[in-house]
């Protein structure tokens, strides 16, 4: 059974024909061709295809497409502005933050929503937080730097 | 996953309709365990019947003695109300120690609790706050709800439509989580209600349950000494990779002293 | 410091890419009119295929052809390679059984490869799989060494009697004997390395790409080293020559050793590609990850130290068994010999080492490689030895350590298995540990936490390793069935820009900052001018890849050398270009002087002139500026360090959590130190995972306990507290870069120190052992069992 499901992702509105079994990560990978958000489990352990849907983060794997229909969702590819990086993007960076880039779209997502909630998440704050978010590369001491940083950057744009 | 047809009513009865129509239906809640579970071919159901756009399940509200959750209504929702933090701040833990934060995002009440997974939180709450579980049907008493594995009171073409939780005098959650999945390996709720002492035990039995061993001790004396001569009978106990029944046995003591200790006991 | 050079915390290039989710993994690529693979995979540990029936799969929708084990043996298909062979002391080759990419007639672990289908989409493939019928004889299993070796087991292979591949030794069984008989004390323990698997972020995946208009193939795959897989997989497996076969690969999320090995499914959908003439795709899912990439460890050890009167070791020895699976994997047996009995003299100067290893065969998914690979190994046990002899000698365990070490005088120092070590400073590291670890208060921290009704305990333990893989003839000596050298090429284009191809890999080391540092600190190229290519064998000269710790220590060498030959070049044209002798000329920051003149050319201008040769030596230099070395290393290099670990335990529940953690390594010099903190991180997290977290468990007939992330424990961030690191250069003394590695150090040094360290905060109990993973329940019942 196809049915059509219709969105917005990063602000354009889309939409795919796809069968009622499709995850919404496979539509966002596969219809929509945004590859940045990951797959990297199959039991909704690793956090790597964290999106946000109607501005909470959720995991994209464990969700149907036909279940995002009319949602808001947002991917880590409409996470930067006019070409100018997120202040989270850039403390990922700045602090060495990622290795193998997985995790980090799925990190940075879920990162962005804590800090929503959040503004000046503390250290255990922040590891508690990420605990639906694996990295095998980091030893997530220097993610958690980095969205501390980030989360600072942030309030000091506001 | 197998291939299924979709449903998204808009009213109870257009859902009951559904379900009457088609015998291998699920009902799709959060789906933060069916939906894993149709991923690996364990679950072949003919038709999904999600419930996100029934109007009416995703309140929570104040009814003086109680608070009524709505069935949709998401775990860091529970976690985050100022109505459940100010009447019941051991409910909103509870929410708080689900899964992850995302799996708070999508994991509604209704669905943990009429899955019965052993090891999951919800159960605890229900019970040991002798909750009572309204569906599209009737009440049905927290008591009488839990019934075995993955099995509760629910009749086919039953669902969960709210829960209503009467304010205790206290309560408080103690939870040993599975490292891996974070799930209770052993979960245990102390509460003080109008009905009398409860103390209920998540992730250590085929379904959550009071201990009344434990009730027993604690209404002689309200401490964590009175729990120091008690000891569990394992034998029913769940044994796993993470934990012997032994094991949990322990640890059903363990945590219900952590959560007395918080009350003060 | 040249800026941005050798020695500088530069930000990643790679990383740009990464944060903007535009980096490109095997699954982000689709090939047009691409098919998806899906592979049945026994549900049995053993089993002889009776009868396999694919009639109803064929017919399924979608479905536009399935394959068997028959199939691709009928077409001549070879089976996987074992790279290495060991040879046993009674100077037998090691049993190599068969490894058909899809199983013909008995399948020999769970997840095993029986049949494949391909079909127009994933979903449509796996409904068909489901419709394939296979009848199996189910047949007794060993799962474990203990079941492998017991008395009248089932063979996993009927010519490796006694379920045993090798039974190998290195050392001197003689003079160990006689050290043994005249010890003051001897102290043994058994040791069980626990199994592991290495769950990189980014499950395996694979595209096989035939192009029947030219007969080429193009394989994309989750490799660490796609040379190697296209020389394993073009020669043994598919008889495809290597100019007819390109394997690629793009960005890959993490190894850890998992992603070197030639797996069955690159060979399935390269030749399934073929057969049907389009694009094959398959992606793994991670329960079947769990059952298909090789796992790690799973030795189990008795061994003995002999001490005299005042503490000296006097000799060692070591019995071990090592689980290698149902089949080899591609260095499989290399791991439990070369890679780690050559490392049991660790930092000590043990004179007498003698070691038995036979490596078994069991119903169980191959094991091999995983970060550290036979280090952390011979680590662990030796570690812990040497606490336990710490114990029963009295004296305390960091004055037992350092009374042992080789001094820094006594370099180069030849160990009594095989290695000769080029330079350390054991003495130094422990010092820098323990103070930045703040140990002497220690016993403060144990009196603050007991007064919050909690046991804390610390642990230490020093470490080696051999790094940098090594000179191909002794490797080659020791069993290696390939070279161990690196390639890189340097192209210095037209206007001075600069595209480095090397045969390293990156999945997540960071070699797109810091080769790029190299060629910024040899040629003066401002960094944001150099591109790194890599992962491409179109592309890239014919590398080794990465493992091994190996990317600096060879690659970055060999990457040297060739940014040599371009100075040389670049000082023959500059000569030319100011009327000077290329002796004369300095290159320094980017120019070409003439010394003690201000006569100068800037190495663009160079560059333009080699590539616009209208005023350039034509009669006795080519035109062009591109370079290629190959280096194969004159030894290993040999990072060690101390690390310290302190616990706290909750006896109520058995609960370890690891409250601080110190490292002092020394990876000789370093290019880039945030890059190498953020190693140190990692490997010291997949060490405390291994000690406190992760285990791989089969039950008795084969089944596999462990396989999903619900049961196999990942550490998560809310486990872990931040690392202190610090490091103590002591520089290789044979490559130019004088690098060692720094990627597995973590994963080696850390079990035991945390091992350690939760025996020491139950030393109240009398307990002196603690399996990995220090689970809480393992602790609990240890308590249990010490108070009842």
């Amino acid at each position: 059974m196809t049915t059509k499901v219709s969105f917005t992702l990063n602000g354009e509105a889309v939409s795919a024909e796809v069968d009622s079994r499709t995850l919404l990560v496979e539509m966002i990978r596969e219809n929509l061709g945004k590859t940045g958000t990951h797959v990297g489990c199959d039991t909704s352990q690793c956090g790597a295809c964290v999106i946000h849907l109607d501005g909470r983060s959720v995991k994209s794997c464990t969700m149907l497409a036909v279940q995002a229909e009319g949602a808001d969702v947002a991917t880590i590819e409409g996470v930067a502005t006019n070409g100018k990086l997120h202040p989270m993007q850039e403390a990922f960076r700045e602090h060495h933050g990622l290795q193998c880039g997985y995790c980090t779209p799925g990190m940075i997502m879920s990162s962005l929503d804590l800090v929503k909630q959040n503004p000046d998440p503390d250290e255990k704050q922040i590891r508690e937080w990420l605990e639906g978010n694996l990295c095998r590369c980091t030893g997530y001491q220097n993610i958690v730097r980095a969205v501390k940083a980030g989360a600072q950057a942030m309030r000091a744009d506001d | 996953m197998y291939e299924f047809n979709y449903h998204r009513p808009t009213s109870l009865e257009d859902v009951s309709e559904i379900l009457a129509a088609n015998d291998e239906a699920k009902i799709l809640a959060g789906g933060m365990t069916l939906l894993p579970t149709m991923k690996m071919r364990l679950a072949q159901p003919s038709d999904l019947v999600d419930l996100s756009a029934i109007d009416g399940l995703s309140d929570i509200s104040d009814t003086g003695d109680a608070i009524e959750i709505g069935a949709m209504v998401r775990h860091a929702d529970v976690a985050g109300s100022d109505i459940v933090q100010n009447a019941i701040p051991a409910l909103a833990e509870l929410a708080n120690s689900i899964g992850d934060a995302q799996v708070r995002n999508r994991g509604t009440l209704g669905g943990s609790i009429a899955n019965s997974d052993p090891a999951s939180d919800y159960p605890a709450a229900v019970l040991g706050l002798d909750a009572v579980i309204k569906t599209n049907k009737r009440e049905i008493a927290a008591d009488d709800y839990f019934k075995g594995l993955f099995e509760t009171a629910l009749e086919a073409n039953e669902l969960v439509v709210s829960v209503k939780f009467p304010k205790p005098k206290k309560a408080a959650y103690a939870k040993f989580p599975n490292p891996a999945s974070r799930y209770a390996v052993v979960g245990v709720m102390v509460a003080e209600t109008d009905s009398g002492l409860r103390v209920a035990v998540t992730g250590a039995g085929a379904c959550a349950y009071r201990a009344t061993e434990i009730e027993a001790a604690l209404g002689k004396s309200f401490s964590t000494d009175a729990l120091a001569g008690i000891s569990m009978d394992a034998a029913d106990l769940n044994d796993d990779l993470h934990a012997s029944s032994e094991y949990r046995a322990h640890l059903i003591g363990v945590m219900a002293g952590r959560a007395v200790s918080t009350l003060g006991g | 410091m040249t800026e941005n050079g050798i020695g500088a915390a530069v930000r990643r290039k790679e990383d740009h890419r990464f944060i903007t989710g535009k980096g490109q993994y095997v699954d982000d690529i689709n090939r047009p009119n691409q098919l998806y693979a899906v592979i049945l995979r026994s549900p049995l540990a053993h089993g002889k295929i009776k009868s396999l029936e694919t009639d109803a799969a064929k017919a399924a929708p979608g479905v536009v052809a399935v394959f068997t084990g028959a199939d691709m043996a009928a077409a001549g298909v070879g089976g996987l390679p074992c790279g290495w062979g060991i040879t046993s002391s009674d100077g037998s080759p090691m049993a190599e059984p068969g490894h058909p990419p899809l199983a013909v007639d008995v399948v020999h672990h769970v997840g095993d490869q029986v049949a494949v289908v391909l079909a127009e989409t994933k979903a449509a493939a796996r409904d068909a799989v489901e419709l394939i019928e296979v009848d199996y004889d189910d047949l007794p299993a060993v799962a474990s060494l203990d079941a492998a070796g017991a008395e009248g087991a089932p063979l996993v292979w009927d010519d490796a009697p006694g379920n045993i591949c090798f039974d190998w030794e290195i050392g001197d069984a003689a003079a160990t004997d006689a050290a043994f008989a005249k010890a003051a004390q001897v102290v043994s323990i058994d040791i069980v390395n626990n199994r592991l698997i290495a769950n990189a972020m980014e499950p395996r995946a694979a595209i096989g790409d035939y192009d029947s208009g030219k007969d080429e193939y193009t394989l994309f795959t989750t490799s660490q080293n796609p040379h190697v897989i296209r020389m394993l997989m073009g020669a043994f497996v598919l008889g495809i020559p290597e100019h007819k076969l390109r394997v690629v690969s793009p960005d890959v999320g993490g190894g850890f050793g998992s992603k070197i090995f030639h797996y069955a499914e690159e060979a399935i959908v390269t030749w399934a590609s073929k057969q049907v003439d389009r694009p094959v795709k398959w992606t793994a899912d991670r329960s079947e990850s769990f059952i298909s990439d090789a796992h790690g460890r799973d030795h189990v050890s008795h061994a003995e130290l002999a001490l005299s009167e005042d503490g000296e070791f006097l000799g060692l020895r070591v019995d071990t068994r090592a689980n290698l699976g149902a089949y080899l994997s591609t260095f499989g047996p290399a791991v439990p010999t070369i890679l780690y009995a050559t490392l049991l003299a660790g930092t000590y100067k043990t004179p007498a080492i003698h070691a038995r290893v036979r490596g078994m065969f069991t119903h169980t998914v191959p094991v091999d490689a995983y970060r550290g690979a036979g280090r952390p190994e011979a680590s662990y046990l030796l570690e812990r030895l040497v606490d336990r002899a710490a114990k029963v000698t009295g004296i305390d365990p960091i004055e037992l350590r350092r009374r042992n070490f080789i001094k820094p005088d006594e370099f180069p120092y030849q160990t009594p298995v095989a290695l000769e070590y080029d330079i350390g400073d054991y003495d130094a590291a422990v010092d820098k540990a323990l103070e930045l670890a703040d140990y002497d208060n220690f016993a403060q921290r144990r009196e603050e936490s007991a007064s919050r009704g909690k046991l804390r305990g610390v642990g230490i333990a020093t470490y080696i390793e051999a790094c940098g893989i090594a000179p191909s003839n002794v490797a080659g000596a020791l069993g290696a069935r390939a070279g161990l050298y690196e390639a890189g090429t340097v192209r210095v284009n037209p206007t001075g820009s600069v595209s480095v191809f090397t045969g390293s890999h990156s999945h997540g080391q960071g070699h797109e900052t810091t080769f790029a540092q190299l060629v910024t600190e040899a040629l003066g190229v401002d960094f944001d001018n150099v591109s790194i290519v890599h992962g491409d064998t179109a592309k890239v000269p014919f590398g080794m890849g990465t493992y091994g710790s190996r990317s600096a220590a060879v690659g970055g060498v060999a990457l040297m050398n060739a940014l040599e030959k371009i100075r040389t070049k670049s000082r023959k044209i500059a000569a030319h270009l100011l009327e000077a002798s290329a002796e004369d000329i300095e290159f320094k920051d980017g120019k070409l002087t003439v010394v003690g003149t201000d006569r100068s050319v800037a190495f663009g201008d160079v560059a333009m002139a080699a590539y616009v040769p209208h005023n350039y030596p034509l009669d006795t230099l080519e035109p062009g500026l591109e370079e290629t070395a190959f280096y194969d290393p004159k030894n290993f290099t040999f990072p060690a360090g101390c690390h310290i670990c302190e616990v706290e335990i909750d006896p109520d529940t058995g609960v370890v959590d690891v409250v601080s953690f110190t490292a002092a390594d020394d990876f000789g010099r370093i290019i880039n130190p945030m890059i190498v903190e953020g190693q140190v991180h990692g490997g010291v997290t997949q060490g405390i995972g291994q000690a406190l977290y992760e285990q791989c468990v089969y039950d008795d007939s084969g089944q596999l306990l462990s396989g999903s992330m619900m049961d196999y424990c990942l550490p998560r961030a809310d486990n872990l507290p931040n690392f202190a690191v610090t490091t103590n250069v002591t520089p290789c003394t044979h490559n130019v870069l004088g690098v060692k590695g720094c990627g597995e150090a973590g994963a080696i040094g850390t079990p035991p120190a945390v091992i350690n360290a939760v025996v020491n905060a139950l030393s109240e109990y009398k307990i002196d052992d603690m399996p990995m993973p220090a689970t809480p329940e393992r602790v609990w019942q240890a308590i249990q069992s010490a108070t009842n």
